[in-house]
């Protein structure tokens, strides 16, 4: 019983989440990827044609007769979606090098504090991230408003005369992304400058280097492996992202996230929303792989 | 400390000024006696006890908890399986698939998640609900139980389930009286952490969920989307604070085990 419970017990193990996987992860691009060649239907599923395996096969043949690449052609012959890619790719980019550069002095001074706050520092930078997202980005809307708090706080101090208008701009895009993945990106870079040995910073300091260039020949360096990890963590699901750029953009932004979303819930056309899905998902299919890698490698030196 | 120079202090201060302010600036105006959000009036609670009579928002929560129970719990169950599997057994057919569809959710756009799921659930004639909300809920929180779990597991010693294997215990029961006590605190962690995301998730309920499963955050989005009301506030205010004291709660049990296994070691060394 030992032997062939311990073989059955084995195969589960992987089997159960595998398979879970599999139906409810995999199978469902290659749903998208089918759809996108479909056209679009007045009935429900609204898109045509629709298999049907107890059809048989020659209408199965049929259906795929049926599929074409309309909806990639006319993905670029409309300018809209070339240039929603394009300005995903950019507001992201922008996003994650803003994250990186505040989150940076935050885990770097994390990493030097007196090991006792730590964890008391450590709990603080992930405890807004237990608030819901929705709830963080609706925050900005009062403070980002023309009459918003920002705006009532600079204009009684004197900086500034009139009103800034942030929110409905790339800006308010900006601070809403940096805001929300912060944690994402300190807590990477914390753990790998905290794991540094402070005594190779003491010796390129005693080799005469100033504390600047110190900081860019040894720390940095060492770090990398956080700045990867963050940065991917930011900048793949920011491509993508659709309630930041929904309620802090302006009408005239354009992100993929928030186009596929209207392509699917406004026009109702499923087809060319996951031909939409299916580039974007070709764009990020690297980041993600080499996001993958990274992970692995990083638990594998876990051992 | 030397090397906690001014400079470091001075940006994590700066830095939760920047991570906090929204959020107590939130709380705050819920208790305003405006209708502005931005105005302060007064102190008045009225807009909590507004929202005591709102019944569709009072039905979305009772939906959204229940959806949140339940895929968090099967969630944990799938997730620690997936991290054992990933960390148990380093060859098997299709591990890089494995590992690749353990790790892509954690960063895929919910946009394209919530889509695929969609067509998946219309594809196979599955009326959307509260049952494909949970599936899809389940599906996209696993990968983060098992990335919490597998974390624990990589430090876990092995020795101590091979004794139990050695003196005659099946593997089965190999896990459930030695492994998984040990790995315990992971798992609840990563139940937690399911939890707070299904609790939260917006996009993948608004595809995958169908009529008469309205979630909150779907509901609070719908408000949003007409204006800054204090009543969201209010709603706001109420979730932070449950999540607060959660929070809380974890950090005294789990400062208590920990004291509790000190003084457990101390004790086993002594005799």
């Amino acid at each position: 019983m030992s032997k062939l419970g311990s073989a059955i017990f084995n195969r589960l193990v992987i089997i159960i989440p595998y398979a879970w996987l599999l139906f409810f992860f995999l199978i469902p691009f290659v749903i998208v990827l089918r759809i996108s060649l479909s056209t679009t239907a007045v009935a429900m599923p609204p898109y045509t044609p629709v298999f049907d395996l107890s059809a048989g096969w020659s209408a199965l043949v049929q259906g795929i007769k049926e599929l074409s690449f309309d909806n990639y052609v006319w993905l670029t012959e409309d300018a809209l979606y070339a240039k929603a890619y394009v300005s995903s790719l950019f507001i992201a980019l922008v996003s994650t090098i803003l994250t990186l550069l505040i989150a940076y002095p935050i885990a770097y001074g994390m990493a030097r504090a007196p090991s006792g706050i730590r964890p008391t520092l450590l709990m603080l930078v992930i405890l807004p991230f237990w608030t819901s997202f929705l709830i963080r980005v609706y925050a900005w809307i009062a403070i980002l408003k023309p009459e918003g708090l920002l705006n009532q706080f600079l204009l009684s101090i004197g900086v500034i005369s009139e009103p800034l208008i942030i929110l409905n701009t790339n800006w308010a895009i900006y601070i809403g992304i940096v805001y929300s993945y912060l944690p994402f990106m300190v807590l990477p870079l914390y753990s790998a400058l905290e794991k540094m040995d402070n005594s190779l910073t003491e010796a390129a300091l005693d080799l005469g280097c100033t504390p600047i260039s110190a900081f860019w020949r040894v720390t940095f360096p060492l770090s990398i492996p956080g700045v990867v990890a963050g940065c991917l963590l930011v900048f793949i699901p920011a491509v993508g992202e659709f309630v930041i750029p929904d309620l802090l953009g302006g009408s005239e932004t354009l992100m993929i996230g928030k186009t596929l979303w209207n392509e699917f819930n406004a026009n109702r056309d499923w087809p060319v929303s996951a031909a939409v899905a299916t580039i974007l998902l070709l764009i990020l299919v690297v980041p993600i792989m080499f996001f993958q890698h990274a992970q692995s490698k990083a638990d594998g030196e876990g051992r | 400390m030397s090397t906690w120079s001014r400079f470091n202090i001075a940006s994590i201060i700066f830095g939760f000024a920047f991570l906090y302010l929204p959020i107590v600036l939130l709380v705050i105006f819920s208790f305003n006696e405006s209708k502005l959000v931005t105005v302060w009036a007064g102190f008045s609670t009225r807009w909590y006890v507004q929202l005591l009579h709102n019944q569709a928002l009072l039905e979305a929560a009772w939906v959204t908890i229940r959806v949140a129970l339940i895929s968090a719990t099967i969630a944990t169950v799938l997730g620690t399986l997936a991290a054992l599997a990933m960390t148990r057994y380093t060859r098997f057919r299709g591990r890089m698939l494995f590992s690749g569809m353990i790790y892509a959710p954690l960063v895929m756009p919910e946009v394209i998640t919530g889509l695929s799921m969609l067509l998946l659930f219309v594809a196979i004639g599955f009326d959307r609900g509260f049952w494909t909300l949970t599936l899809a809920h389940i599906t996209f929180t696993m990968c983060f139980v098992a990335v919490v779990v597998q974390s624990r597991l990589l430090s876990f010693d092995r020795s101590i389930e091979e004794a139990a294997m050695d003196l005659g215990a099946t593997p089965v029961a190999t896990f459930l009286q030695v492994t998984l006590p040990v790995i315990a605190p992971a798992v609840f962690s990563g139940w937690v952490l399911a939890l707070t995301l299904s609790l939260d998730d917006l996009v993948i309920s608004s595809f995958t969920s169908g009529p008469g499963a309205t979630t909150l955050p779907m509901k609070i989005y719908s408000q949003v989307r007409l204006g800054v009301t204090p009543e969201i506030n209010a709603i706001c205010t109420i979730l932070i604070g449950i999540v607060a004291i959660g929070v809380l709660i974890a950090s005294v049990v789990s400062r208590r085990r920990e004291a509790q296994r000190v003084a457990d070691e101390r004790a086993a060394f002594a005799q």
